[in-house]
């Protein structure tokens, strides 16, 4: 069965824009990127969109969806009121270029600043071991695709322009938390999470972990474990013996801070 | 009116007015957890500051124990080595409970959402110029949450002590029947006390740090079996963190409740043997 979608799309560029409206045939089990690109085959021709695999495993389609990050392609029409109006914007935090399509370079620029996992020295027979339960612990978090949804929500850069030098976003402190559990890795990186990456700016308002369409737990199992590292590197007193006197140097052993 | 001339209305963002477009009910979240909370903090600084109607024989309210104060006779069973205290004997120990809560990680999301609007809800624009969270005093300190988390056992101790001291006889003049204040006792009050210290539990050993601490911070868990597999019990505690802390802060407020109508003779404790 289908309807005529009450739906209004932002049109513009970095000079200025507007929302219009695109009253738009769709059929039942429609996502809303279905109805963008009708829009775009048969009204708005020059209508800017990113995609590419409509299946939620490409992170390409970001938008904001009536005020909420989403990726269009998942986001299904019967899960609003088919008199409804629907509202697609570009992701806010970004630089717009034209339409839906915003600038995300921010997010590479960040990701060329986290230093690459820097492995140890291989076994006698030439291999890398790792236990099973130490590699799946990291599978949660190889689960991104980055469609920067939890960048685009997090207010400390939507918010404040301001703050995107000196936060890489939990996208990044995914990155940062994953590494720093890795068996393998030579790196300490809790003191440029903290320092450069602006780990320190998150309060933990759990909006990312809200908006991740791979139901990633960005906040309970990357920011706050993350967190808490940086705690025994930088808060708390008692680690801090512990490492001086030999007690509690497990943290730091075979790891070099960058 | 809220300025965002450095958020979502930046020169270089697509140009919309509003800080917000959703249309859904995004309010009415922050806006319980500030009626809710705002309630508890009034209600547990007047019971604080009262300094009395918090020991009901053998019941002891949770904002008072450990009673270290000049407390009624009865209420100290760890002494009163804070006798010269001049106020509320619960003014010594609720600094504790009240870190705890203030440091944790989900009611750090909550209030931040609710009472500081930073942000009131996801994609809705906070109406703050300056932002830069917790890297500077005062909230600098909430890295001190572990430590808060070590003394929240200890308390978690004490009010399960409680608990087994909450099934004592009750003095005569409670009594209402032949033979009541004899053998152990249990009431209404001892079955939320129960429910209570339950709920304390589950939300202490949900906590962020507590995971942290039994494993969270290792970096090979098949090294150490079994601080893997406690770290797995806390993570699933740790799920529903928030649900705990919201339950622990209802019964710990209605246990605190019940014993002040029975100090103050409002009601008698429904006794079941």
């Amino acid at each position: 069965m289908s309807y005529t979608l009450k739906l209004r799309i932002w049109r513009g560029d970095s000079d200025g824009g507007e929302i219009q409206d695109f009253p738009v045939e769709v059929s039942d089990g429609e996502v809303v990127l279905d109805a963008i690109h009708r829009v775009q085959a048969t009204q708005a021709g020059d209508l800017a969109v990113r995609w590419n695999c409509k299946a939620g495993k490409c992170g390409s389609c970001s938008a904001e969806v009536n005020g909420r990050p989403r990726l269009m392609c998942m986001c299904r029409l019967s899960d609003f009121e088919q008199d409804e109006t629907i509202t697609v914007t570009p992701m806010r935090t970004f630089p717009v270029i034209r339409d839906l399509v915003t600038d995300v370079s921010f997010n590479y620029e960040k990701a060329k600043q986290l230093p690459a996992a820097k492995l140890g020295p291989r076994d006698a027979d030439g291999k890398r071991r790792m236990a099973q339960v130490d590699v799946e612990r990291g599978q949660e978090f190889r689960k991104c695709i980055e469609c920067f949804l939890c960048q685009d929500v997090c207010h400390v850069v939507r918010d404040h322009e301001d703050n995107k030098e000196a936060f890489a976003g939990p996208r990044f402190f995914l990155r940062y938390a994953e590494l720093d559990m890795h068996p393998l890795d030579t790196h300490d990186r809790r003191e440029l999470a903290q320092g450069a990456a602006g780990l320190g700016m998150c309060n933990i308002t759990k909006c990312c972990t809200e908006v991740c369409p791979e139901g990633i737990k960005i906040t309970d199992n990357a920011i706050i474990p993350m967190k808490e590292r940086v705690v025994d590197r930088k808060f708390d007193p008692l680690v801090w013996l512990g490492n001086k006197i030999g007690l509690r140097n497990k943290d730091v052993e075979g790891r070099t801070e960058v | 009116m809220p300025t965002t001339d450095h958020g979502v209305t930046s020169p270089s963002r697509a140009r919309i007015g509003e800080r917000t477009l959703r249309q859904d009910r995004w309010w009415l979240q922050p806006l319980t957890t500030f009626v809710v909370f705002s309630a508890f903090v009034v209600y547990a600084t007047v019971r604080a500051f009262m300094g009395r109607d918090y020991y009901a024989s053998p019941y002891l309210s949770p904002f008072y124990s450990p009673c270290l104060g000049d407390c009624v006779e009865g209420a100290s069973d760890f002494g009163q080595p804070f006798a010269w205290w001049p106020l509320s004997a619960a003014l010594i120990i609720l600094i504790f409970p009240l870190g705890f809560r203030m440091t944790c990680y989900y009611y750090r999301k909550a209030y931040y959402r609710a009472f500081w609007l930073s942000p009131p809800a996801c994609g809705v624009a906070e109406p703050h110029g300056a932002y830069s969270g917790e890297t500077r005093l005062p909230l600098v300190l909430q890295n001190v949450h572990r430590y808060f988390w070590y003394a929240a056992v200890v308390v978690g101790l004490v009010l399960t002590f409680d608990v087994v001291l909450a099934f004592r006889p009750m003095p005569a003049e409670y009594a209402v029947g032949d033979g009541e204040t004899s053998g152990i006792h249990m009431g209404l009050g001892t079955l939320l006390m129960i429910v209570n210290v339950v709920f304390i539990w589950l939300y202490t050993l949900s906590c962020h740090s507590c995971r942290h601490i039994v494993g969270g911070r290792l970096r090979h868990f098949s090294q150490h079996p079994v601080r893997y597999r406690l770290w797995t019990w806390v993570s699933r505690l740790n799920t529903s963190h928030g649900r705990w802390a919201w339950y622990s802060l209802f019964s710990v407020a209605l246990v605190d409740l019940y014993i002040f109508l029975l100090a103050t003779g409002t009601i008698q404790d429904l006794r079941f043997f």
